[in-house]
């Protein structure tokens, strides 16, 4: 109970910083917004082609405008010292993780959610016809992107160049996820149902979740404090 | 059972020992004054006893256990170099939102009670980013006692305080004190901190290099430690 009390109050915390100064998600927002709107210049959106691939590009747009509000996770605390407070308070490393992640989510998923329907109408993208399958698979795609976007910003939190750092070191590690959310979506928006031949992008999506969420979870008292 | 003990202590950067074979004790009740001259290993020292960085070698027990227990750790209040404090979040907000961390029973009246104590009722809606820096540092003060820990550790509490803020902090202190606390400070400001201090200890290149109790001497002349103690 006192777990998911001081996951509530970290995640509550982080999201009411990041709603006064909206930083992170207005960058993230426009960041995504103008970046779909360029590539939209650069393919016919007619092509067959460009519906095709446009899992994948949303995909990595996600990718890019995530890392900037995943960045800003552990960074925020850096001003003042407040990861010292942090570390000095009686929680556990695995709420004070799962409290950023689900913050990051949200936010995230915000992000998300209002790029879709700029997407759909740059790419001529017809995205509501499975609607409640891709929103499982941003769903399960957010939060990989959110776990590993989180435990690096705090293993990076110390660095000089962290802006550098971290998503340097975040890409590589979402290759996994990012290929099945990609192969996923493509399908999804092509009108293919979950299931099939899909199954194991799935299962491999899951597992990814799975696995690196239990591995953050345990590792964060080790980040940051050795 | 000693408050704070480190036994054998050391800690490298690299091959560079910043601490070495440091053992230390304070009793509960006692104010201990860690001094020494910049980059002697206060600040690391003090970092190992607020579990916020592990030991080389030798340990650090508070009240015989782990500093990073998570029951050590409710007990243990910190200031360090910064105020710790959230510049996005009002002054009630950011004690709430320890008093919550640290469980405690009524946080909001908690947070209110400590704001009284420091002079910030009248702005506890005010953000910490619109406040002076004393301020802020009283704010900090607050955070740091809010849970009424038994041990507190205060890294340079002094440092870039205004006149108020210290007079505040060291009622602060002498109150804890008189509560049974026990006070360990790194402090450069040897004249506030020996008034508190019951207990000296001088850090000489990582290196216990004196360690007892504070004399009268001591609080006559601030300089009579490293005077006798510390080597150039």
């Amino acid at each position: 109970m006192d777990f998911l009390r001081q996951t509530l109050v970290i995640a509550r915390k982080d999201l009411r910083a990041e709603l006064r100064t909206k930083e992170a998600i207005n960058a993230a927002l426009a960041f995504s917004i103008v970046i779909l709107v360029l590539f939209s210049f650069a393919f016919d959106p007619g092509e067959q082609e460009t519906v095709e691939m446009s899992g994948g590009l949303l995909w990595i747009v996600f990718a890019f405008a995530g890392t900037l509000v995943l960045n800003r996770s552990f960074a925020r605390e850096v001003p003042n010292d407040c990861l010292d407070a942090l570390v000095a308070a009686p929680i556990s490393g695995a709420a004070l993780f799962l409290g950023k992640a689900l913050a990051n989510f949200v936010l995230v998923i915000a992000v998300e959610l209002v790029s879709l329907p700029v997407f759909g109408i740059f790419y001529n993208v017809h995205w509501t016809g499975q609607i409640w399958s891709l929103l499982l698979v941003l769903a399960l795609g957010t939060w990989g992107l959110t776990v590993i976007g989180t435990i690096f910003s705090a293993l990076t939190v110390n660095i000089r160049l962290r802006e550098l750092m971290a998503p340097l070191l975040v890409y590589p590690m979402l290759i996994p996820a990012l290929m099945s959310a990609m192969k996923l979506t493509m399908d999804l928006i092509a009108g293919k149902p979950l299931g099939g031949e899909d199954e194991v992008w799935l299962r491999l999506l899951v597992a990814f979740d799975v696995i690196f969420t239990a591995l953050s979870l345990v590792l964060l008292e080790t980040v940051l404090v050795g | 059972m000693s408050a704070v003990a480190a036994e054998g202590v050391w800690k490298f950067y690299g091959d560079y020992p910043a601490l070495r074979d440091v053992i230390l004790h304070a009793e509960p009740g006692a104010c201990l004054a860690l001094i020494g001259r910049n980059g002697a290993g206060k600040t690391t020292l003090l970092r190992i006893i607020g579990g916020f960085s592990k030991a080389g070698r030798g340990q650090v027990r508070i009240f015989g256990n782990d500093p990073r227990d998570t029951e050590t750790r409710r007990r243990v209040g910190w200031i360090g170099h910064g105020i710790s404090v959230y510049d996005e979040l009002s002054a009630l907000e950011n004690l709430s939102l320890f008093g919550r961390l640290y469980n405690l029973p009524d946080p909001q009246k908690s947070a209110m009670e400590w704001l009284e104590r420091t002079g910030l009722e009248r702005v506890k809606d005010g953000l910490v980013r619109e406040f002076s820096r004393g301020m802020r540092q009283r704010l900090a003060v607050a955070r740091a006692f809010l849970h009424q820990p038994s041990v507190l550790l205060l890294d340079e509490p002094f440092t870039a305080l205004d006149d108020r803020a210290i007079a505040v902090l060291q009622r602060l202190l002498r109150e804890a004190l008189a509560e049974g606390r026990t006070v360990v400070m790194s402090t450069h400001q040897l004249r506030e901190a020996l008034e508190l201090a019951t207990h000296v200890a001088l850090l000489n290149r990582g290196k216990i290099a004196f360690h007892g109790a504070r004399t009268p001497q001591m609080l006559a002349d601030p300089g009579w430690v490293y005077a006798h103690y510390d080597e150039a």
